[in-house]
């Protein structure tokens, strides 16, 4: 058969219709995809089996597990303070907040309170930390969606920040810069100089993503309207951060369950109306913004003083003493090797990290180690609405939906 | 005691067990024929109204008679509430019902319990694992009794013990 004549093949779609009867008769049957686990689009190792019709999504089934490390039962065998480096590891993209919501656990189950300039270094860090998160989010998004310039854009402003981690902790990504009972070490002149300029620099570099986003129809075309879910379902589902607030429900903790310096600072908590993609990429660049005035208003009200609970059985002593004074050196030894006597007891503290809730449930019967430390990852979580919120939507769209949750693989396997 | 706590005991006298408040934190233990029930009624009630899902987690207590623990955590968006409810399996009888017909979420959750500790969720409509590899074999790691480093099921891989 000559090209042509393939071309204009009539296909018989109705097999009762008797001026159809001599035509060849259309294959039509269910098809099945794999996506990933190797794919550029899936952030990480991500398997999806979607089941086809024609472009349309019937069924899609999430594979998960290529990066289980078991990081929960490891915890089992270590101390409190030995954890804190694999938390880094679980969203590697976002240590700090890791650190963060774990040392938060921690505390709670010892019943610490911080000094306040320690609650306004957190504060403050763990908000440029949301800035990096969702500057990596919008990048990459854009990136899956077709607008490949905004990547570039945001990698560029995401590494001045990374470079102002590295300066802090001496590490851009794996940070472990938190510790039980306050963090590592104070800021310096220079930093606090460069978060200065960064509040400066950046609110222009927001109206610019917005600029090449919003007015970009292929963006809009395929935002708008995509992977919509109701407030109900999304809170039945476990929804959490701008996923969840995209749908209209402002389930914040730092509003909520304010802690840290959260509640000594004025900001506002962005709330969509649509529950679509594009309501949650609304939230993240309007998070920039509160972000900003987060970081500015706990520049302005830290005042010197202590970066850690004066708590010895506990926290680890200041540094300079572990290098120069025996006793400080055997206590900063004993507490990483044999750990603190937590009491016996259960805690669940979440707090909101720039995904959704990022909780650590911690069962002690006493002694240094964790009895059980179950962490509840928002990635996981997320993806367990992926097939109920992809049903009847194209192929392309599966990058667009699970893009809108920000997940992160390290933290969905853990 | 916790008037949420005496709510849930003057409506199920049978099933509850106990209920703990500790560093703020309110846990509920209930029997684990009465799980279903509570879950139902703390979803269903406009007092309580817990709709959304925290997390499902289990624990192994190996020494006691009924060895697991199922914990369902949960949160009211309008009220403002956690509320962690307790149940213990015996290891002869592993199961528990299933809250995905309450809660969408619980779905991926318990087949993570069902993975990581081998409890099985009556109803449940894709049981299966979820982290490990569909075709492993060597039991539930996080149950205390399972070795850190693995059965030696890592050890038959070739690629890993290759000297070269």
């Amino acid at each position: 058969m000559k090209l042509e004549d393939q071309r204009t093949t009539v296909y018989k779609v109705d097999p009762n219709h008797p001026e159809t009867a001599d035509l060849p008769t259309l294959r039509t049957e269910e098809l099945l995809l794999n996506m990933g686990p190797q794919h550029p689009a899936t952030h990480g190792v991500l398997k999806v089996i979607m089941e086809l019709e024609g472009e349309r999504l019937v069924k899609s089934t999430p594979v998960l597990g290529y990066l289980h490390r078991g990081v929960e039962k490891l915890a089992e065998g270590g101390t409190y303070h030995q954890f804190i480096p694999h938390t880094d590891r679980l969203d590697y993209v976002c240590a700090m907040y890791n650190n963060f919501a774990y040392c938060r656990a921690v505390e709670k189950l010892m019943d610490i309170t911080l000094p306040e300039r320690a609650e306004y270094l957190r504060t403050l860090v763990a908000e440029v930390q949301r800035i990096i998160g969702h500057l990596f989010w919008l990048g990459t998004q854009a990136l899956d969606i077709g607008a490949m310039t905004v990547f570039f854009y945001t990698f560029r402003d995401r590494e001045i920040l990374l470079d102002w981690f590295d300066e802090l902790c001496g590490a851009r990504l794996t940070t472990s810069w938190y510790r039980i009972g306050g963090v590592e070490r104070d800021f310096n002149d220079s930093l606090i100089d460069k978060v200065k300029r960064f509040i400066e620099y950046f609110p222009p570099k927001i109206d610019e993503y917005v600029i090449f986003l919003e007015k970009n129809r292929i963006w809009l075309a395929r935002t708008c309207g995509v992977a919509v879910i109701s407030a109900e379902d999304a809170l039945s589902f476990g929804l959490s951060g701008p996923t969840l607030r995209g749908s209209g429900v402002d389930y914040d903790l730092r509003k909520y369950e304010p802690y840290s310096a959260y509640p000594w600072c004025e900001f506002n908590v962005p709330v969509g109306k649509n529950g679509d993609t594009y309501d949650r990429y609304w939230i993240r660049i309007e998070e920039f913004r509160e972000s900003l005035k987060i970081i500015k208003q706990c520049l302005e009200q830290m005042q010197p003083g202590p970066i850690m609970a004066d708590v010895p059985s506990v926290t680890l002593p200041p540094k300079d003493r572990v290098f120069t004074n025996l006793e400080s050196m055997i206590q900063q030894f004993k507490l990483f090797s044999q750990g603190f006597d937590a009491p016996a007891g259960e805690i669940y503290c979440g707090t909101e990290a720039h995904k959704g809730e990022l909780g650590f449930y911690i069962v002690s019967t006493g002694g240094g180690n964790p009895y059980r430390l179950k962490i509840r990852s928002p990635s996981f979580i997320h993806m367990g609405a992926f097939d109920y919120m992809s049903k009847g939507y194209m192929i392309a769209d599966a990058v667009t939906i699970f893009g809108s949750y920000d997940i992160v693989m390290g933290e969905c396997d853990r | 005691m916790h008037p949420i706590a005496e709510k849930i005991q003057s409506r199920f006298p049978e099933g509850f067990l106990s209920a703990n408040e500790w560093r703020g934190d309110l846990a509920i233990s209930v029997k684990r024929e009465a799980l279903h029930d509570v879950c139902a009624y703390i979803r269903k009630d406009p007092e309580l109204d817990c709709d959304y899902m925290v997390h499902v987690s289990s624990v192994d207590w190996p020494d006691e008679a009924e060895r697991f623990e199922v914990v369902y955590e949960v949160y009211s968006i309008r009220k403002r509430h956690r509320i962690r409810i307790k149940a213990r399996v015996p290891e002869d009888d592993c199961r528990v019902d299933s809250m995905t017909d309450i809660w969408m979420g619980a779905d991926f959750m318990e087949r993570e319990v069902f993975d990581m500790m081998g409890i099985r969720f009556n109803h449940h409509p894709d049981l299966r694992r979820i982290l490990m590899p569909d075709d492993y074999t060597e039991g539930y790691p996080l149950r205390k009794d399972f070795p850190v480093q693995g059965k030696g099921w890592r050890d038959t891989f070739d690629f890993l013990n290759d000297p070269n």
